[in-house]
């Protein structure tokens, strides 16, 4: 089975703190580590092979940095890398991410499923799976919990709703995202780790992928940013001094009439 | 640099090196060399955040409005609100969604319309004439029964396509997010995701999206001014419900479809509903969550009492789920779920930020913990610094009394 | 400070260290309070190709030697010392089988235990014979193709959870020390059974255990080496693992100091942080002191028998006399930072002390470590003066 699994190398939000002088994010040291999600990706795409054979390929748009979020999938048991990476890329909405990386995955060509994590913890918008099955014109299922089974090109999959979940079939080729319910992702492995050292990176840019200029990077481009601010603080409350039954009683009399 | 054309660029002479613009970009595009702001291009986006910031008019930003879409945008008119149901029972997202569209549409002089797919939801159009739309673009048909990713987002396209509405609103859920990324893509539209803010900018008429960025620390306000429709996706409980007037009428526009436009490559083939013990945890108006503090899985009961007098839902810190004291289902923050209730009763959590994503737009917050400096403090309404194994009984026996419960 | 480590060295470092904050810091305590065997944690470490770091790659292994298997084992036990002792308690019952295994015992056991799918102990100690070794009763009788042992070992690491077993048996008690000699014994076989576990001060989460055996029937092809080869087998693999034991003490300092210094650092008295003071300064400045001249012995004292040196049981007794000592004080010192929160089960450093405590008794007592350098040093003074 050919497995393509698209990840994204963020700043670990975990990290971010903000500067209480200019209420700006304090970036300095902050780590950058693979999307969460897209480890639940990784995970999967992985136990797939070890299921059913083939190869796992792990796909990145994102600067040369990004490399190590590539090397760091392979020791998660990935076996081969493509960094997509070019300045015209820079600027890049979810339309013109997913169309590069679709370009990406029509060169690799010859694939079963995609699979991507739900979202990036930096954007939240959970747009660029669907964007890239548009694209490529697959069927896709998102927010999927559990990978069922697979029969030949079939696979019979649980899809994580609001109230319960569905279960879908949907024939190969395709693209799967992923929740973490689906999975418990892997520690790297030293063979692994080792691998991952040694891994040649392959590095494609808008001209290997055969990107259209107008469809990439801020020119291609939908949206665009064209204000950036802090939010409102939220107005301080108050700590509630006294001895806790009288405290408690206070605080229920101001609150009493949201409740009801 | 250039961005297609768009260029930006330091003037060098009015440069001080104050700095400032550093500090404000959210990409971290500028540095200092020699006293003087130089721009990373690699991540640079020309959001014009250090502009903005910057005193001394030392950066340039020129923007050229690309040539490439020469279509007239004065076609585009209306605002629609895709209104999501589910076993022929309308979202309550999308009543939000439509008393939002209905600001935006006065704002622009056009329509508010609402779209309905499914399958014998022709009563359903009266609900929403009454909640504000003025035309009901539907289609009903047994194929469009359940929602599948290929038929809806084909059915929509063709809408799109044929009445060419300016601005299209759809709820973040699970369906709405994986239906209008697919119909954006195929129609070339930009979209932004989890809106909570839409405005009118005066000018130019565009739609104004404002969404948080990096865990909600920052907020960015987005166009899409080259590109229609202006697409965007609003989460549950940020906007107001439009009010019912039951004397609102409007028209109804039905479209019947071939065949292949109902070709899915998917199939569902079961539901399965998996009701939770409480109140479903998105919904509610009260939760009441245990962190760390709370020590182990039977004192969750401490949690569940007071939820339960409230009659709220119960929640958990990343800690406590991970330690195996509550199921993942109730974990609130980055990774759990977001949730905007009317009172957040945060117990033993510290409240690290990746925590507090999942529920700072709560309308008042409740913290308690024996820690006086946990960050929780800082965005809690009220706070009570002391033993929550004392503090929640308390507070539960009071709540009864008072709710005579 | 920087030891120079290889990449391969550097990747274990990193990878044990990840999974000893990820997943044993986390479950540590809960360990320490049911006693349980970590199995899930010794799954991680089978995942993770942890477990064959000292074995050589012709036996599925990674083919590093003594010093990767002290930097994992530091990283590891750093997490808990107690759970870390599923991996380290299975080195020692491993060299044995490196050491001085034939070609075809190599093929059968070692792959197992490189990929983790085994657990190995070693099985030297009785009731009468601790220190004094030699006066093991545990009697392997030779019987046609068979050895029949009979007698009782006490207070085996991993006994009960590991499959494959080294035992000291006595072949031919007049020969005295020599005596003795090595067998692999698995798991299984008839006439080996295993008592209770025992309830312990420290490492709790680690199984110790009896083995009592009864007529029980190990084949010829077991034996390692010769007959009477035995206590050379048990010191020379002692020679190997003390390094071992040594990196399970610096483990153990290393989380207390840690833990120690963040806490002084956050508490305040008299209205400012009590790292503000000299005494506790001074204990801080001692604690890491002592800590890295440790770590710095251990690696030294491992690269050395990694080179395929001979001379190896002085300095290999020192890291572990050395370090194990450093580290029970270190635990105390920490315990006595955190002042009266030390004392306190839901705080992490009064396990930390009590886990140390067996590093300087297990795998040779300190009297012993001692006695092991001083009977070196003296031999060395006797060589010289034969020369003079």
């Amino acid at each position: 089975m050919n497995i393509i699994v698209c990840i994204k190398q963020v700043p670990n939000t975990t990290e971010v703190r903000i500067n209480p002088e200019t209420n700006t994010l304090i970036r300095d040291g902050v780590e950058s580590v693979i999307n969460p999600f897209d480890t639940y990706a990784i995970e999967e795409g992985v136990r797939l092979k070890e299921k059913f054979g083939g190869k796992v390929t792990v796909v990145s748009m994102g600067p040369p940095q990004a490399e190590t979020a590539l090397r760091e999938a392979i020791s998660l048991g990935c076996d081969e890398a493509i960094l997509l990476t070019d300045r015209r890329f820079a600027g890049s909405d979810t339309w013109a991410t997913s169309y590069t990386l679709s370009q990406a995955i029509r060169k690799i060509n010859a694939f079963d499923v995609v699979i991507c994590g739900k979202q990036a913890s930096d954007g939240d918008t959970a747009q660029v799976g669907p964007g890239i099955s548009t694209h490529l014109d697959i069927p896709q299922v998102t927010y999927v919990k559990k990978i069922e089974r697979i029969d030949g090109n079939i696979a019979k999959v649980e899809r994580l709703m609001e109230e319960g979940y569905e279960i879908i079939e949907i024939g190969f080729p395709c693209l799967l995202t992923v929740v973490k319910e689906i999975n418990e992702p892997r520690l790297p492995s030293l063979r692994g780790k080792m691998k991952a050292k040694k891994a040649q990176i392959k590095k494609w840019n808008a001209d290997d992928v055969a990107c259209n200029i107008r469809g990439i990077g801020l020119d291609g481009s939908p949206t665009r940013v064209v204000k950036i601010f802090t939010p409102p603080a939220r107005e301080s409350g108050r700590i509630l001094e006294g001895e806790i039954p009288e405290v408690c009683d206070r605080l229920v009399d101001y609150v009493k009439d949201e409740v009801i | 640099m250039d961005q297609g054309e768009s260029r930006i660029k330091i003037i060098r002479d009015k440069c001080t090196g104050c700095a400032i613009c550093v500090k404000a970009c959210p990409f971290n595009a500028l540095s200092m060399k020699d006293k003087k702001a130089v721009i990373d291009y690699d991540k640079c986006t020309i959001c014009g955040g250090c502009q903005e910031a910057c005193r001394f008019n030392a950066i340039e930003i020129k923007r050229v409005a690309g040539t490439r879409n020469e279509i007239d945008f004065s076609s585009y008119k209306d605002v629609w609100v895709f209104c999501e149901q589910k076993k022929g029972i309308i979202q309550t997202v999308s009543y939000e969604l439509l008393g939002e569209g209905k600001k935006l549409a006065e704002k622009l002089n056009s329509r508010l319309c609402a779209v309905l797919l499914g399958n014998e939801v022709r009563d359903k159009v009266d609900v929403l004439y009454a909640r504000g739309a003025e035309v009901v673009y539907m289609a009903d048909t047994p194929k469009l029964k359940h929602y599948q990713d290929e038929p809806y987002t084909n059915v929509l396209v063709k809408l799109i396509n044929e009445f060419k509405p300016e601005i299209v609103l759809c709820g973040a859920t699970t369906i709405g997010r994986s239906l209008i990324s697919r119909v954006a893509v195929r129609i070339n539209a930009g979209l932004t995701a989890d809106c909570t803010g839409l405005d009118i900018d005066n000018e130019k008429k565009l739609l104004l999206q404002t969404r948080p960025a990096f865990g909600g620390n920052i907020m960015a306000t987005i166009i899409t001014p080259e590109h229609r429709p202006q697409m965007a996706t609003v989460r549950h409980k940020v906007m107001k419900e439009a009010k019912v007037d039951g004397s609102l009428k409007g028209s109804l526009v039905e479209r019947h479809y071939e065949d292949d436009v109902f070709i899915s490559r998917t199939r569902l083939l079961d539901i399965v509903e998996e009701i939770e013990e409480t109140v479903n945890l998105a919904e509610a108006d009260i939760i009441v969550s245990g962190g760390r503090g709370v020590g182990g899985p039977e004192n969750f009961d401490l949690i569940r009492n007071l939820a339960k007098v409230l009659n709220g839902a119960v929640g958990a810190s990343r800690s406590a789920v991970d330690a195996d004291w509550i199921p993942y289902s109730h974990q609130v923050g980055q990774t759990g779920k977001t949730v905007c209730p009317k009172i957040y009763i945060a117990c033993g959590i510290s409240g690290q930020i990746q925590h507090l994503i999942g529920m700072q737009s709560s309308k008042i917050i409740i913290a308690v913990n024996k820690d006086p400096d946990a960050p929780i403090f800082k965005i809690a309404t009220y706070g009570i610094v002391g033993d929550l194994f004392q503090v929640v009984p308390a507070l539960t026996k009071k709540f009864q009394e008072v709710l005579k419960r | 400070m920087d030891y120079l480590l290889t990449e391969e060295q550097k990747m274990i470092k990193e990878l044990a260290r990840q999974i000893a904050v990820e997943k044993i810091k986390p479950v540590a305590a809960h360990y320490d309070e049911s006693e349980e065997f970590p199995w899930p944690i010794v799954k991680v470490l089978a995942e993770s190709d942890m477990c064959g770091i000292y074995i050589p790659e012709e036996y599925g292994g990674t083919g590093g030697g003594v010093l990767d298997l002290a930097i994992a084992t530091e990283e590891l036990s750093w997490g808990c010392g107690g759970i870390a002792l599923a991996f380290a308690a299975t080195g020692l019952g491993t060299f044995p089988i490196m050491l001085y295994g034939n070609e075809e015992q190599k093929k059968k056991y070692l792959p197992q235990i490189a990929n983790g799918s085994k657990l190995a102990a070693f099985a030297l100690t009785e009731a009468e014979a601790g220190s004094d070794a030699g006066s093991i009763k545990t009697s392997a009788v030779k019987d046609g193709d068979h050895y029949i042992l009979n007698g009782t070992k006490q207070w085996i690491t991993n006994a009960g959870e590991a499959e494959i077993y080294t035992v000291i048996a006595m072949t031919d008690k007049k020969k005295g020390a020599r005596g003795a000699s090595a067998f692999i014994v698995e798991k299984g076989t008839a006439g080996m059974e295993f008592s209770k576990r025992e309830k312990k001060l420290g490492i709790r989460g680690s199984a110790t255990r009896e083995i009592v055996f009864t007529d029980c029937k190990v084949h010829k092809s077991n034996l390692l080496s010769r007959e009477g080869m035995g206590f050379i087998v048990a010191m020379k693999t002692f020679d190997n693992s003390r390094p071992g034991v040594a990196a399970q003490a610096v483990g153990i300092a290393q989380r207390a100091l840690d833990e120690a210094t963040q806490y002084a650092h956050s508490r305040k008295q008299f209205g400012q942080s009590i790292t503000s003071f000299q005494g506790i300064q001074f204990m801080m400045a001692d604690m890491a002191t002592q800590l890295e001249a440790a770590r710095a012995l251990i690696y030294s004292a491992a690269r050395m028998i990694d080179s395929g040196a001979k001379d190896i049981a002085k300095v290999s007794a020192m890291s572990k006399l050395f370090a194990s000592d450093v580290c029970m004080k270190i635990t105390t010192d920490a315990v006595q930072i955190f002042g009266g929160y030390g004392y306190m089960r839901e705080y992490p450093v009064e396990k930390l002390m009590r886990d140390a405590k067996i590093t300087q008794i297990y795998e040779g007592t300190n009297q012993i470590q001692r006695g092991v350098i001083a009977s070196h040093l003296i031999k060395q003074l006797s060589k010289k003066s034969k020369i003079a």
